[in-house]
């Protein structure tokens, strides 16, 4: 079932499926019902990052360098978290600029510069060929695993013709795919539907073979995973692989890793292309932002394992990064390797799909078209012409960059391991990372920092890791790498500048970043921006700014007619009147002048083809004046951050204010309040007042007018005049000190007293009235002392308040007062209980308020009972709290009537000793 | 972008994502060695918890 002839329709039938899918999702696209407008989908488009080389070279990396190998898909990882802030501006952009690859974005954010777009194409085709040859090297050493197997598949692709070489074969299918699903439209901006159709399809298989491995791996080869690492344990340098020593760097190298593949996510050539060009709709990142990273981390999950067992299992698995392919082999299966090495083609192709799509749009947008177009001959050349040109020099660069990666593989692959190749060309990418993300949000970076920065940390990444891999494969001598070139022991490659012992990967990327970064920033600080480098920077740095949208930014006159010929000549007769129909208008012949948005939407849709940089040379040949109006974008730019900004600071203002009104009607109403207070104050003092004035005028006057009345009379009379009169005085002193405690100026003289001897002394004063009355009194003191901060005379007076009240308001029959003074937590507490009524619940605060009088039932005042002010329990409250303490009502807990509790802090114990 | 403090969480999450994958506490997990395995296992469940909570984050709402 292994025999060539089986494997070799497998693998081409599979080739076959792909044309099939992509067929039916291109005619999906044409017939409107897209197969790829769903988040899922793209989600799985994204997964084109696992390519052979995760399919095969993890667990290779896995064996070797331990969980360094996660590395990879952590930095994509937390690239994904800032999908909705990086990612979703990145696509903004792109569809706003009509953006076709990562070098056209480059090249339109640093003023549509045709110079630094040849500059990021060339970097990505020398960089990432590599890697394409490396999925090409994968396929055949799959192949070859798979065919010869027990027998180790000794390759020597030198020895072979290259019509025997499958890969050979597979790349020109490949071809002949991308050529027809990536080339069908001319605008390369449009989506290639079919195409991300068959990546995510790709994505799938490639899980499901690599989950089958797994676990096959761990639950048939080793019956669960228990087994498996119970031998593990047993092996003690495989116990070595699963801990940070093995991570080359240790540390530090942990983290440069992260950095790199973080990077590397964002700015690797197919990686944009379908995070950011592919992208259907933004709203899509929210689903991909995590559903990619889970794709991640279920594909990685057995390959721990997986390398884990192949170690264990010795011999018969041969190389590392054949594991996949020889363990289930080792087990004398049939259909599962089969399936593995589907699911690692499939891992190869979708790669080698997009990533020659993105190379051969770039090669074609960014190196060829500026050089046609500069020669004279091509602007004579007849309508639509152009247009079969365009294609035909994508689909060369189609055949070419196969054919490059084809020669790469055949002639020098042979010297590195899987992953090296793939780490380099990861380095090379992320030399885009400053243009493209300081450009996102700096808006003085310029062109020329940008060009200088990326070239030097391309030349550093060339002399750090390339050229000691042309070393390592024996092409240069290998002294070059211990002596340094010459004997120049500071240009050592991987010990730049006497760097010594960090990982080669860490080492290359901080170098050539920092020089990257560093020169980007310098060079942008000290020259200057042209009028199109400024207006283009600040379209990609506000891209998310709301007011940008249906803005017009042209201003250059030009006839219908001639921009009519223009998009003829270059795009086409379908394609022309397709932008003359968003701008239809009956009455305008050719030698109308063409709206400013007409000439907007034609130089985009040349963008979508040609990429900007050529679109704008395009346009300007036939626009007269200043096409872009910069005064115009940066004024409507600054204004609307200027408006935003002003309104801003009115909502806030206009909150402010209104808050302050709330607090202002709130502090209207409390002296409302406060005045009705006072008013009703000052009407129940007279009221107050004139009750015993009232009587003892009546009686004076009674006096003074009946000279006969009997003595006993007189006398009694007299009696009456004297008692008002002493009330009278006595509500005017409580009046002063109620008025006196309301404005702070009661002066209260604390010392040090003994509560239980004050307790007592009030007792014995009140002894002798209240036993008249009637009143049994009672008096439980526990404390032998009670030593608190207090005026004694006023303290006095609050207690002997408390004992009349309670006195006054005791049952009727058998009245008893309680007195109680106990010691709560650092507290004194001083209640008086009586057996009266008690207080209802709501009254209890209310008692406190002045001449408030508690309606008492049936008449108490005939009982000859005194009557209070209703002053007595305010001003007690307000002596208390001068003293820091409290008084309240509650239910009495022996007697059952109302209880006043006065609470008293303890004095300091301090002062207790210094007395003492 | 609709809960006002939606970006707010995503940073919080991006930050500690950033600090559950890198040294300090990776080196913690790597020396305290319980079993052989333990760095592996954290990873994966720091991975899988910084997935979880993004899915939350980004897909809570619309169930709302």
């Amino acid at each position: 079932m292994r025999s060539s002839v089986v494997v070799l329709t497998v693998a081409f039938g599979y080739l076959a499926l792909l044309f099939v899918i992509a067929a039916w999702g291109d005619r999906r696209a044409e017939q409107g019902r897209s197969l790829i407008g769903s988040p899922t989908v793209y989600a799985l488009s994204i997964a084109v990052y696992c390519t052979a080389w995760t399919f095969y070279g993890s667990v290779g990396r896995a064996a070797q360098y331990g969980p360094s190998f996660l590395l990879i898909y952590l930095g994509p990882t937390l690239a994904m978290l800032m999908a909705p802030f990086v990612i979703r501006k990145m696509v903004r952009i792109a569809s706003a600029q009509r953006i076709t690859s990562i070098a056209d974005f480059i090249s339109a954010r640093y003023g549509k510069s045709s110079s630094l777009g040849a500059l990021v194409a060339l970097i990505a085709l020398i960089g990432i060929t590599p890697y394409i040859a490396l999925q090409l090297k994968a396929i055949t050493v799959s192949h070859a695993v798979l065919v010869n197997y027990p027998q180790a598949a000794e390759l020597r692709l030198a020895d072979e013709s290259f019509w025997a070489d499958k890969s050979f074969w597979v790349a020109l299918v490949l071809a002949v795919f991308i050529i027809l699903f990536g080339t069908r439209h001319l605008d390369a901006s449009e989506r290639h539907e079919g195409m991300v159709a068959a990546i995510a399809f790709e994505s799938l298989v490639k899980l499901v073979a690599f989950l089958s491995v797994g676990v096959f791996t761990v639950f048939v080869l080793f019956n669960g995973p228990a087994e498996l690492f119970a031998r593990v344990v047993a092996a003690p340098e495989l116990t070595r692989l699963m801990s940070l020593e093995a991570v080359p760097g240790g540390a530090l190298g942990w983290v440069g890793m992260l950095v790199l593949a973080f990077l590397a996510f964002l700015t690797l050539p197919r990686q944009f292309q379908v995070l950011v060009v592919e992208n259907v709709d933004e709203r899509h990142l929210k689903r991909a932002s995590w559903l990619f990273p889970l794709y991640l981390l279920v594909i990685n999950l057995f390959v721990i394992p997986i390398a884990l067992a192949g170690l264990l299992l010795g011999d018969v698995s041969g190389d590392p990064d054949s594991f996949v392919l020889t363990l289930p082999l080792s087990a004398g299966l049939e259909g599962l390797p089969l399936l593995v090495f589907i699911g690692g083609l499939s891992a190869a192709t979708g790669m080698m799909i997009v990533e020659t799509i993105a190379l051969s749009t770039m090669v074609s947008n960014q190196l060829v078209m500026p050089l046609l177009l500069r020669s004279r001959h091509l602007h004579l050349s007849t309508r639509g012409e152009l247009a079969g040109w365009l294609l035909r020099i994508r689909r060369v660069a189609i055949l070419l960059i196969l054919l490059l990666g084809y020669l790469y593989h055949a002639l020098i692959g042979d010297a590195y391991s899987l992953v090296t190749i793939g780490l380099v060309s990861f380095a090379a990418a992320c030399q885009f990372a400053p243009a493209l993300l300081v450009g996102m949000y700096w808006r003085g970076a310029n062109r020329l920092g940008a060009g200088v920065g990326m070239s030097a940390g391309f030349l550093i990444w060339a002399w750090t890791l390339l050229i000691p891999g042309f070393a390592q494969s024996g092409w240069l001598e290998a002294g070059f790498l211990d002596q340094g070139p010459w004997g120049l022991a500071w240009l050592r490659p991987y010990a730049l500048f006497g760097l010594e012992g960090w990982d080669i990967y860490t080492h290359s990327l901080l170098w050539s970043l920092t020089a990257n970064l560093g020169l980007l920033v310098g060079i942008s600080l000290f020259t200057r921006q042209s009028p199109l480098e400024q207006t283009q920077a600040a379209l990609f740095t506000e891209a998310m700014h709301p007011g940008l949208v249906q803005t017009t930014l042209w201003q250059g006159q030009t006839t219908r007619g001639e921009l009519r010929a223009l998009l003829d000549r270059y795009l086409g007769g379908a394609a022309t009147a397709r932008v003359f129909a968003t701008h239809p208008d009956e009455a305008a012949d050719d030698s109308q002048p063409a709206p400013p948005g007409l000439t907007a939407r034609a130089e985009q849709a040349l963008a979508g083809s040609l990429g900007s940089a050529s679109a704008r040379v395009l346009i300007d040949s036939v626009v007269r004046g200043e096409a872009l109006n910069l005064e115009s974008i940066l004024s409507i730019l600054d204004t609307t951050s200027e408006t935003l900004e002003v309104n801003r600071r009115l909502e806030q203002k206009s909150s402010e204010l209104a808050h302050a009104s709330e607090e202002l009607r709130a502090a209207n109403e409390r002296l409302r309040e406060l005045d009705r207070l006072k008013d009703e104050f000052v009407a129940m003092v007279s009221h107050e007042l004139r009750t015993p004035l009232t009587s003892i005028r009546a009686f004076a006057e009674i006096l003074r007018d009946s000279d006969d009345l009997p003595d006993e009379k007189r006398r009694h009379f007299l009696d009456v005049v004297v008692r008002e009169s002493q009330r009278l005085s006595r509500l005017i002193e409580e009046i002063l000190d109620l008025a006196r405690l309301e404005s702070g100026r009661l002066t209260l003289e604390p010392q040090r007293l003994d509560l239980v001897a004050l307790a007592r002394h009030s007792v014995d004063a009140v002894h002798r009235p209240q036993e008249n009355r009637g009143v049994t009194l009672e008096v439980e003191i526990t404390p032998e002392t009670a030593m608190v901060i207090g005026d004694p005379d006023r303290l006095e007076q609050v207690i002997i308040n408390l004992l009349d009240n309670a006195g006054k308001f005791a049952a009727d029959d058998d009245p008893r007062v309680l007195l109680r003074l106990e010691r709560y937590k650092d507290h004194y507490r001083l209640a008086v209980e009586d057996n009266g009524p008690g207080i209802a619940e709501d009254e209890r605060e209310r008692v406190f308020e002045k001449f408030h009088q508690i309606q008492r039932q049936e008449g108490g005042e005939a009982r000859g009972r005194p009557r209070g002010s209703g002053l007595g329990l305010p001003i007690s409250r307000g002596i208390v709290a001068h003293l820091g303490g409290r008084l309240w009502v509650e239910q009495a807990p022996r007697l059952g009537g109302a209880c006043l509790v006065m609470e008293l802090p303890e004095a300091p114990a301090e002062k207790l000793k210094a007395e003492s | 972008m609709s809960t006002p403090r939606l970006k707010e969480r995503l940073v919080a999450l991006i930050v500690l994502a950033a600090l559950l994958f890198s040294p300090p506490l990776l080196l913690i997990a790597d020396r305290s060695a319980a079993a052989p395995g333990w760095l592996v296992a954290y990873l994966f469940l720091a991975w899988g918890t910084v997935i979880a909570l993004m899915a939350w984050l980004m897909e809570h709402r619309h169930e709302e």
